[in-house]
């Protein structure tokens, strides 16, 4: 572990306040500038179920301001390194992280990490739409009331603002007090997005979130990232190789590996490089069997 | 593979005949007789209770009138049989134990579900499954011999520290053998809890993990998971454990015998002293009872059913209602 591991949360994020200014300097002719600063550095990265390996050996870097993408088949543990980025799996019974994750060079799994407080900096978008029972309203202002806010009229600025930002202000505006449960499956992802950002998140991480959608609903949340990415860097977890080409800057290929003599299965990290790159030359056989179909 | 165009063949395979058949039909029509009529059996059954005892009790309410219900004047020898002091012990003991048993109930479902580890967990729910399992003349005997020599201490010195306070007095005043109301309404928690218990740790694991997960991953910490998701989610099926308490509270009869004192019931405000509720005067004078006395005590169960019933209705509505708000409208 180095020395910054151990430095507070609290401290990472005046460092935060300068990227922010950095990266406003920055004009984007290029998705991913050669010096694009990092959000996470992640280093030989491995997820344990009790005794049973899940995922091995990932080793990346996610940019600032970028989608990064992972895909792979069933089962090589994109989701489970995906739900390792806001400490989602602590609250899988017996499952344990090993190597090196880092946000801003602090350690997530350090001793003194909250992962109360990296969640409020690292949001998620899940695979099924969960709009909580309550209404539109109250599903957008549950986070920010989380955090503190209590007055009305700030709460409802938020709440238009997240709304505006997940695209889905005008379809609503007019039944915030109704559930939102009344919501088609894609304005429940946009709600939920909108949730996701009304805390002001750095990072949002997206867990197949289109794979409950019809094509159309699946085109909006698409444009969406676009949109949200000036402001948010995106980890994308899809199974539809045509989105990560679509939207995403940077990709990670997960694969599976069998052991021949025990029969377990572990995921791991097997090329991660610009998208394009990975679509057009990727430097694996597996990632090249797998982008273009020949898979299986 | 080559794309060829459809043919209607000329000769049809014997399809028709095969969909047409009707195999099962009258299987599936038999059982759903059956299940119509275990359905109606319970409705029925529900329709004679009501029969039976009003019509055991009619000469009750007939020559009594409105004071059968409103009058605390119970003294059988002389004809009087006013039962509203035992709708109020019963009430008392009931809502002692509720209040006492909910908290505590939900409390431990809480930590079965969302907090112990799981094999910890597993044994929580067993030992709960095991206590439901109970009989209650076991909750009232440890009552008898557990509860109440520390109770009467403890009265005692109550009593003797509140004589001089003018509320306090009214409440927990002048006592006794241990044996009273809240003796009874302790037991009575001690007796509901697994049971509510059981049924909340039931109702807390059906809250879909998406939406725990979405509350976790806004940065709420554990806790505001709970309020926040967990319990406006099992806002009904609590209400449905608390009522099911609420109703063996009401109606439990032998352990309630056992430590309420089965004194000619007052309607007071002290907690302290002995008295008597609807079940346990049923059960203790009923083999002795005729005439007008043996309508007014089977009264005292049919007005205990009505109430039981109301109760529950009740609450559904106030759930309905309460859930609306909650949840925004459809």
């Amino acid at each position: 572990m180095s020395a910054d591991a151990t430095t507070e949360l609290e401290a990472e994020t005046t460092e935060d306040a300068e990227n922010a200014v950095d990266l406003r300097e920055l004009t984007h002719p290029d998705p991913a500038p050669a010096s694009a600063p990092t959000v996470f550095d992640v280093a030989d990265l491995a997820v344990y179920y009790g005794a049973f390996r899940a995922v091995r050996d990932v080793k990346l870097d996610v940019v600032k301001n970028d989608i990064t993408a992972f895909i792979g088949p069933s089962g090589c543990g994109k989701t489970t390194v995906l739900r390792c980025f806001n400490r989602m799996n602590d609250l899988i019974e017996g499952a344990r992280v090993e190597g090196l994750l880092r946000y801003h060079g602090v350690d997530l799994y350090g001793k003194d990490v909250n992962p109360v407080e990296v969640r409020r900096r690292i949001g998620m978008v899940f695979q099924k739409p969960n709009p909580f029972p309550k209404s539109i309203f109250e599903n957008v202002a549950y986070g920010p009331k989380l955090a503190g806010i209590k007055k009305k009229a700030e709460l409802e600025e938020i709440v238009e603002q997240a709304l505006r930002d997940a695209a889905l202000w005008d379809e609503v505006k007019d039944r915030l007090q109704k559930s939102a449960l009344g919501l088609s499956g894609g304005q429940q992802q946009r709600l939920c997005i909108a949730r996701a950002i009304a805390v002001r998140p750095e990072v949002i991480l997206m867990d197949e979130p289109c794979s409950a959608l019809d094509p159309v609903a699946t085109l909006r949340i698409e444009q969406l990232m676009q949109e949200l990415k000036s402001e948010y860097t995106i980890i994308i977890v899809t199974h539809n190789m045509q989105q990560a080409a679509r939207v995403s800057d940077r990709t990670a290929f997960f694969s599976v590996d069998v052991d021949d003599e025990s029969g377990d299965r572990t995921g791991e990290l097997v090329e991660y490089d610009r998208t394009e790159k990975i679509f057009s030359q990727p430097s694996d056989r597996r990632t090249e069997d797998y982008v273009t179909g020949r898979f299986g | 593979m080559t794309v060829v165009d459809p043919v209607v063949p000329a000769d049809q395979p014997a399809v028709a005949d095969a969909l047409r058949a009707s195999r099962g039909a009258g299987v599936d029509t038999a059982f759903r007789l059956l299940a119509l009529a275990a359905g109606l059996t319970v409705l029925v059954i529900l329709g004679l209770i009501t029969f039976s005892t009003t019509r055991s009790a009619w000469p009750a309410f007939v020559h009594h009138g409105a004071s059968y219900f409103f009058s605390t004047d119970w003294r059988p020898s002389q004809g009087h049989f006013g039962i509203l002091a035992f709708v109020y012990g019963t009430a008392v003991i009931s809502f002692i134990g509720v209040l006492l048993a909910v908290p505590t109930s939900i409390g431990i479902a809480l930590f079965a579900t969302e907090v112990a580890p799981r094999r910890l967990r597993r044994t929580i729910t067993l030992v709960m499954d095991l206590l439901a399992s109970v009989p209650s003349v076991v909750f009232g005997l440890v009552g008898f011999y557990v509860l109440k020599p520390p109770m009467q201490t403890l009265f005692r010195w109550i009593g003797n520290t509140v004589k001089d306070i003018p509320v306090l007095h009214q409440l927990f005043g002048q006592n006794s053998a241990g044996i009273s109301l809240l003796t009874a309404g302790i037991v009575l928690a001690i007796m509901i809890t697994p049971i509510v218990t059981s049924v909340s740790r039931e109702v807390f694991d059906t809250v879909p993990r998406n939406d725990k997960e979405g509350a976790l991953a806004l940065g709420a910490t554990r806790f505001e998971m709970i309020t926040g998701v967990v319990l406006p989610h099992s806002l009904g099926g609590l209400t449905g454990a608390v009522m099911l308490g609420l109703g063996r509270a009401m109606g439990e009869t032998i352990a309630v015998t056992l430590l309420i004192g089965g004194v000619a019931p007052r309607i007071t405000a002290n907690l302290l002293g002995p008295s008597d509720a609807m079940p346990s005067a049923i059960a203790r004078n009923l083999s002795e009872a005729s005439g007008d006395f043996r309508a007014a005590l089977i009264g005292l169960g049919v007005t205990l059913f009505v109430i039981t019933m109301a109760v529950n209705v009740g609450s559904r509505r106030l759930v309905d209602v309460l859930d609306r708000r909650l949840k925004g409208a459809a």
